[in-house]
């Protein structure tokens, strides 16, 4: 069954709030192998000019995925999420992640085609600060295989 | 900074043990990422690893390169082929190269970076895009 087109523009508001904190980018920079400074030690970041330890570039897949997961979820939408795989990714930061920033994510379907017989979902995400600072926009296409 | 240059490579050993840590640090509990029973019952060779982890370990080639994560604006990726990673010691080994494809006037250049899995390249169009100056 083909996805339901009529999701195309759709969005989906943030249901709760993401505090960064420092452990959890410590614990992601140690699970990619990444010894910066500037992930766990303040005063290391500090002198870099940031006011807390940064994270990672990827970072924010911890809820850009699970905002994915909640759509991809939506029974309407009718996507087969044991033949969904993630085909590519894609994060601007308008400025970097730190610690102590309390995040909100808006989800927007922007495109469902259909090419050789593989259903294609193309979805952005605005993360913002809960005062409104733009942090990120991140861009993701989610294929659904063919039967 | 010129086009053409190269920044120093990545090799990383990606093993279970480390596809396990990145399930909870990501929060990606999909278990074809370290259930070997559910990644063959859904065709899959053998557990893979999370593409999300491979698109990470490219970028900490960038970033040690470039010094200051911070100065990454944009970082982007195509999962193009699965890194099968089997249940041993040594796991999968992923090689990460890296150069420079474009300085732009506007003290950003991008970084084009390549990384193999079994002399098969896994990420395409992997790009990001690097603040150098000011």
């Amino acid at each position: 069954m083909p996805l339901d087109p009529s999701f195309i523009g759709r969005t989906y508001p943030p249901t709760s709030t993401y505090e960064v904190s420092r452990a959890k980018i410590a614990e992601f920079a140690d699970a990619i192998g990444d010894d910066s400074p500037l992930y766990r030690d303040p005063a290391a970041a500090e002198a870099a000019g940031y006011p807390d330890v940064i994270a990672p570039p990827t970072f924010l897949t911890i809820i850009n995925l699970a905002s994915i997961n909640a759509i991809v979820a939506d029974p309407e939408l009718g996507l087969d999420y044991s033949r969904m795989v993630h085909g590519d990714q894609r994060f601007i930061h308008h400025r970097p992640v730190r610690a102590g920033d309390e995040l909100r994510l808006t989800t927007h379907i922007d495109d469902i085609f259909v090419r050789a017989g593989n259903d294609f979902l193309s979805v952005h995400a605005d993360i913002e600060t809960v005062e409104g600072e733009p942090v990120c926009t991140t861009h993701a296409q989610l294929v659904v295989r063919g039967e | 900074m010129n086009v053409g240059a190269e920044l120093p490579g990545l090799s990383v050993q990606v093993t279970r043990d480390q596809l396990v840590r990145y399930a909870g640090a990501s929060l990606d509990f999909n278990p074809i990422h370290w259930n070997e029973r559910f990644a063959k019952e859904v065709g899959l060779p053998d557990v893979i690893a999370h593409g999300m982890l491979t698109m990470a370990l490219g970028a900490r080639m960038v970033t040690d390169w470039v010094g200051d994560p911070g100065r990454v604006v944009e970082y982007g990726v195509r999962f193009t082929r699965p890194v099968v990673v089997p249940d041993d010691a040594e796991g999968a080994l992923v090689e990460f190269t890296g150069k420079v494809g474009e300085v732009r006037d506007d003290g950003t250049a991008r970084v084009d970076i390549t990384a193999k899995f079994d002399g098969k390249t896994v990420l395409g169009k992997a790009q990001a895009v690097v603040r150098v100056s000011g």
